[in-house]
């Protein structure tokens, strides 16, 4: 009777988890879809040189850094594919989110300097198995002549 | 001190190169262990302590790269790239390098469209 009551405790904290989380990532989803149309008239690239027929006035390093966790239902999920094989498509959801996190925040900072266009971006990506992911998304922000 | 992760820096000519300067920093990712009885574990979304705790982790690195450019003698770093690196038992080390220069504000004859340019030296 106190084992039932014990897996119907687990299964519970999962059930909470997962939902939280489903409505955490609908907001975060939500949240994103408001503030990436505000840095849209920045120009974003990862090569390496200045686009032709633009005049550069200056550049500075311009970064942006998120740490995402998995909800308790995801690290189970997940913890389950480790064991079966097969892609963890739902942490990839949040290396996704991560990334758009980051990405915007690099251009939100830009955006702050006065920059229209950011060259030379790129990603780092570090994660705890399950866990959690960390995305450095960094480039140069340069102010144009217009 | 100007920080850029292209090669050049626009507006500016780098006159003389003084070497490779990096900088690090490790942070400890207890994640598991700090918030493995915290709310976020179980609901998801951003940790933002450890955010925090990244972003001031990426300036220290930033900085100690810095300070090997000042001491140098350059005035700014080119070419800044970041990796991060899994160090045993749940660390990680972020590594900032690039190559410091001395830099001078371009002559404004020579700043300007290609075309101007012509026209004015012909």
């Amino acid at each position: 009777m106190f084992e039932l009551a014990i897996y119907a405790l687990a299964v519970l904290i999962l059930v909470v988890g997962a939902t939280a989380g489903w409505f955490g990532e609908r907001r975060h989803l939500v949240g994103l879809a408001e503030r990436e149309p505000l840095v849209a008239g920045i120009m974003v690239t990862d090569l390496r040189s200045i686009p032709p027929g633009v005049e550069a006035l200056s550049g500075e390093l311009v970064v942006g850094q998120v740490v995402l966790s998995a909800d308790r239902g995801k690290q189970f999920v997940g913890g389950l594919r480790n064991l079966l094989g097969g892609e963890v498509r739902s942490f990839q959801k949040i290396l996704l989110r991560a990334r758009r996190e980051a990405r915007l925040r690099m251009l939100e900072d830009a955006r702050n300097l006065g920059a229209d266009l950011v060259v030379n971006v790129r990603f780092e990506t570090s994660e705890i198995k399950n866990l959690a992911a960390e995305v450095l998304c960094y480039g140069t922000a340069i102010r144009t002549a217009r | 001190m100007i920080v850029v992760n292209t090669e050049t820096i626009p507006g500016q000519e780098i006159v003389e190169l003084k070497g490779l300067v990096q900088g690090n920093t490790i942070r400890a990712k207890h994640v598991g262990r700090d918030i493995g009885a915290g709310l976020k574990n179980l609901v998801g979304g951003e940790l933002k302590a450890y955010t925090e705790l990244m972003t001031e982790a990426r300036r220290e690195a930033v900085r100690r790269m810095l300070a090997q450019a000042e001491e140098l003698g350059a005035n700014a770093v080119v070419n800044v790239r970041f990796t991060t690196s899994q160090v045993a038992n749940g660390a990680a080390e972020l590594y900032a390098y690039g190559t410091a220069v001395i830099a001078v504000a371009r002559p404004v004859a020579q700043q300007g469209a290609p075309g101007e340019a012509a026209v004015t030296a012909g």
